[in-house]
């Protein structure tokens, strides 16, 4: 049931870690600011009785993407910036002033429309046994295709992370096999 | 009761915070995550848009934004991965250092 309170509370802490999450200078801590921004955006579809995804958000978004930046962070050391250097690029100033145009142009028809905000007189629920109908039923090929991609997409950051891609590529540049080659292409042709 | 024109605010002000980080910020690691926030920012507007509108019983918003978290996991995953591996060949994060495909 959503409650102004509640909304502000949760609203105010996933912004704050947000933005603590994009200007803090530690990467770590910006990882750590962002799983706590995803925890409190969880949260805020609690209010809106998502409960399903809320749950999803905090096993994928906090329990996954975090840890997977923190491992990111974590094997790429040594290249912190010093305490007089700067974090963001030379453009910074353009990229802030884009953003600043981007949320007015999204929050401009926002305030301009005239839908009603208000909420429904009936609940719209989605409780997980419709989810899992939808699922099998009409959302079925969406489903596996999703399997699909994401068994694809873990193999290939499997394989790209891995430590031999770089050694083997560099065996196959070796030109030693290519004088042999040429000559019987050369006998057949006289 | 809170109306639905907060909820998209706050869509509109994570999304803008997303596409400052991830334009503004020299790490790319710290630029996958602001590219997550925007994520973020459409999912919550998919299910606001799903709780204030038809009241009928179909969860298609909860569907479009389940599918959403999947692909923005993979894709999360391949990103750090390309990371690792440029950085375990350029030995650097930063993405104004990443100006060359020549190996």
């Amino acid at each position: 049931m959503p409650n102004k309170i509640t909304f502000f509370i949760t609203a105010i802490l996933a912004l704050t870690a947000a933005i603590c999450a994009m200007r803090l200078r530690n990467p770590v801590h910006c990882a750590l600011s962002a799983a706590l921004a995803f925890a409190g955006l969880a949260a805020v579809y609690l209010e809106l009785d998502a409960q399903f995804v809320a749950f999803a958000q905090l096993l994928v978004y906090v329990g996954a993407i975090s840890i997977l930046a923190l491992f990111a962070v974590l094997l790429t050391r040594g290249m912190e910036v010093g305490p007089g250097a700067a974090i963001a690029s030379r453009s910074w100033l353009t990229g802030i002033a884009i953003a600043i145009a981007t949320l007015a142009v999204i929050a401009g028809p926002i305030y301009a429309s005239s839908i009603s905000f208000n909420l429904p007189t009936d609940s719209v629920v989605a409780p997980v046994h419709s989810i899992g109908q939808d699922l099998m039923s009409r959302y079925l090929l969406p489903l596996e295709t999703i399997g699909l991609m994401l068994t694809a997409a873990l193999i290939g950051a499997a394989v790209i992370a891995s430590p031999d891609l770089i050694t083997k590529t560099a065996r196959h540049k070796a030109p030693a096999r290519e004088p042999q080659k040429a000559e019987p292409i050369l006998a057949s042709t006289t | 009761m809170t109306p639905l024109s907060h909820y998209l605010i706050l869509s509109a002000l994570l999304f803008a915070i997303g596409f400052a980080g991830a334009v503004t910020r020299r790490n790319a690691v710290i630029v996958l995550l602001g590219i997550e926030f925007m994520l973020n920012a459409a999912n919550l507007n998919f299910i606001a848009f799903w709780r204030y509108g038809d009241p009928s019983t179909s969860p298609t918003g909860v569907m479009v934004v389940m599918f959403s978290i999947a692909i923005a996991a993979a894709e999360a995953a391949v990103g750090l991965a390309l990371i690792i591996a440029v950085y375990r060949h350029r030995k650097t994060v930063q993405i104004e250092q990443m100006d060359t495909l020549k190996g």
